[in-house]
Parts: structure tokens; sequence; C-alpha cells
């Protein structure tokens, strides 16, 4: 149980912090918007794992789900501006 | 290049504040004196199940309220700042029209999201969940409409209306506490019922409800304002 | 356990945002970044309320309410975090704004273009 435990919490940093990573470092933004709303969803497991589950649903209900459209709403509105 | 450097060293800085931070914490194995007060009478004074949504509706309930201000403030200035980029005419942007399965699909399926948000912020003292998470399930349904149908526009006024009639009777309920009951935003105003039933904890979930509703307007307003801009 | 490997990774995710606003010159990758140092912040805040062996502080038949103080986790970090996470999606809503006005005056969003303020 507690071993599952922690290679499942070190597994989903793992991929929390590679996503991060491709948001920052990636060329193309629709890609960062994407890659730092996975961040939000993998974080909203982690508070889950933390026993947080109020958290988690706010986390996966308002990080990753209303911010990644919001992104991509003003992307669309710049179009051109995002190369600069 | 000496941006660079400079970000990098500043980095470093935080870095290792962080890492003192992290190597000198030990976790507590106690729960502190404030938490567990809250443990050990939630249940009794309050009769909520969830503590989370207890410290956050009654024990801290001021701090909500200055909390929805703040998003309130926030929606506001989105919509100053956008104020004159919007599109006169909804028609101005010459689309495809929607498909059908598209349009059938968001109309069958908006009612099920909205019942979703209501059962999440009236459920909040019972199971994780509550105002804050059902207002932002009540707005992607609003953002669905949104997508299935870009050029839709929403009722401000409407949003408005909600938006204000939550907020005051927010505060009204929380003046009633002043004379009812203990303080300001109390929740015995009502009686605290059964522990675990859906009519129980006094009047935590009217006044979730309540910063459901007026979360969900916000975060309406906030996505219907950029839905409204034009296209540079 | 899990507590030092999550604060570990909030720690990081911090880092790794504050480096991704301090190097891109774009608005919005800048805004990008601000949101993944957010979410570090709050994970960070969840795992000092962690302890191990506990539960989530939630009163049910798993944890009757006379034995909830030593069953259940910090709920105080809990309810702080809710509440920042709602308003950075305000904040990211308003600098997403701002952003989306620069554009419409400028065309650009490079933020060395903008030198007004410079001396």
């Amino acid at each position: 149980m507690s071993t599952l435990m922690i290679a499942m919490t070190l597994l989903f940093s793992a991929t929390v912090l590679g996503a991060a990573l491709m948001a920052i470092h990636t060329k193309s933004t629709p890609i960062a918007i994407i890659a730092a709303g996975l961040v939000s969803l993998i974080a909203s497991i982690l508070f889950l794992i933390l026993a947080a589950p109020d958290v988690a649903m706010t986390e996966a209900a308002i990080g990753s789900g209303l911010t990644t459209f919001l992104f991509f709403f003003v992307l669309n509105r710049v179009r051109g501006g995002e190369h600069d | 290049m000496i941006k660079h450097v400079t970000a990098m060293l500043l980095l470093a800085v935080i870095g290792g504040i962080f890492f003192t931070l992290y190597s000198g914490y030990a976790p507590d194995t106690e729960l502190n004196t404030t938490a567990s007060y809250y443990a050990e009478n939630t249940a009794k004074d309050l009769g909520a199940t969830n503590i989370v949504t207890a410290i956050i509706v009654t024990y801290r309930g001021l701090d909500t309220l200055g909390e929805v201000t703040v998003l309130f403030l926030a929606a506001a200035v989105v919509g100053l700042v956008l104020a004159n980029s919007k599109v006169a005419d909804a028609n101005a942007h010459n689309r495809a029209p929607v498909g059908e399965l598209l349009a059938t699909g968001s109309r069958a399926l908006v009612p099920l999201i909205l019942l979703l948000g209501a059962y999440v912020f009236v459920n909040g003292h019972l199971t994780p969940g509550g105002g804050f998470q059902g207002g932002a399930i009540v707005a992607s349904a609003m953002l669905l409409l949104l997508l299935a149908n870009p050029v839709r526009r929403f009722s401000h006024r409407l949003i408005a209306v909600i938006e204000s009639f939550s907020g005051l009777t927010y505060v009204l309920l929380g003046i009633a506490g002043l004379f009812w009951a203990g303080g300001f935003l109390d929740n015995r105003i009502l009686p605290t019922g059964e522990l675990g039933a859906l009519f129980s904890a006094g009047a935590i979930p009217l006044i979730y409800s309540l910063i459901g509703l007026k979360v969900g307007a916000e975060f309406s307003s906030i996505l219907s304002n950029l839905s409204e801009t034009e296209e540079l | 356990m899990i507590v030092q490997i999550a604060l570990a990774t909030g720690f990081v995710l911090i880092l790794i945002g504050f480096y991704g606003a301090l190097t891109n010159r774009n608005l919005f990758r800048m805004i990008i970044a601000f949101t993944v140092a957010n979410t570090g912040v709050h994970l960070v805040l969840v795992a000092v309320g962690y302890m191990d062996g506990r539960t989530a502080p939630i009163l049910d038949a798993a944890v009757p309410v006379a034995e909830a103080a030593s069953r259940i986790i910090d709920p105080v970090p809990q309810a702080l975090v809710l509440t920042a996470i709602v308003i950075g999606l305000g904040i990211t809503a308003l600098m997403l704004a701002f952003a989306y006005k620069l554009y419409e005056k400028r065309q650009t969003l490079d933020i060395s273009k903008f030198t007004e303020l410079k001396w």
C-alpha cells in the first residue's frame, strides 16, 4: 500500500515536472497551453494522493478546465502575436 | 545575455531559500491547536461533516466574502479593460453555421452539466465540493455553449442580476447571523439538524449555493467578455 | 515520504515557472509560466498540511466524530489553497485581458518592444 503510493507519487511528480518543462520550452504556443493544463490536471491527482479531495476538484475544474480555455480564447484573438 | 545571467542568479538565490526550507522541514505528527479545534468542534457546533467547507463558509466566512469581492473586482476590471474592443454586431464574423450534431449535443448536455454544478454546491457541507467547484462547473456549461456557437451572446443583464442578488443575499444572511446567532456569517440562524443529512449544518448549504451562483456568474461574465472581443 | 516528494515537486515547479517567466520575452508565454508557478505554490501548501497515515478532513463512517482529531489531516491549508486557486483564475483572466489590449494597441506581444517606461 505505502510503497505503491510512493511509487505513484514519484511517477506523477515526474510527469508534472516533464509537462512543466514542456510548457516552458516548446516552440508552439498551443502545445505550451496544453502542457500547462496537463500540469494542473496531474497536480490535481497529486492533491488526491495528499488527501485533499476538495482542492483536487477545484484544481481539476478551474486550473485545468477553465484556465486552458481562457488561454485558447485569447490566443485565437491575438493570432500572429504568439511568435514574437 | 547579461539578462540571462541575472535571471539565473535570482533563480539560484530563490532555489537556495527553497532548499533551506525543504531540508529543515519536519512533518507534524499532531494537529496544531487551531486545526484540532476545528476537528473536534465542527460537528458539534456547526453540524457540517466536511471540515474544509465549515472553515471556508463559517469559521473564516469573512475571508470568503472578501475573496468573492476580489473575484468580482477581477471580473469587473476584465470587462472594463475590454470595453472598447467589443464587436458591435454579433454577426460580424461570417462563420459557417453550427452543425446539427454540435447544436443538439450541446443543448442536451448543458442542463446535465448545470444539474451537476447545482448538486456539487448543494452538497458542499457533506462531500468534497462546494460553491467554488460548483460555480466553475456552471461556468463550464456556459463555456460549452460558447464553444458550440462562438457568436452566441449571453444576456449581461441576467448575469449581473444573478451576481448582485447572490452577493446581496450573502451579506444579508451574514448580518442575520449578528442578530439571531453568535456573530457575522454564523450559520446557526437555521437549525443545525442531524449530522450528515442534506438539510443540516444551518445556513451553510444556503450560503455555499449563493457563493456558487456568484462564482458561476463571475466566471461566465469573464468568459463572455473575452468571447465578445474581435479577432485582431 | 509522500510529503517530501510533493514538497520537492512543488518547489521545482515554482522554480520552473519563474525561469520561464524571466527568460521568455513573449507576454503570452510569461502568463503560462506564471500559472505553472501558481500550481507549484498550491502543491507546496497542500503538502505542508499532509500527515502520514491520516485521511481527508471529512467526517463519515470511516472517521467518527470522536476520533476526528487523531484521524484527519490539517484542513486549514486546504481551505487556503481552495480560495487561492479561484483567485488565480481571476488574476490569469486579468493578465490575459491586458495582454489582449496591448496587442490591440501595438500588434506585438514581445515585451522588449514595449519601451515607453524605459530610461
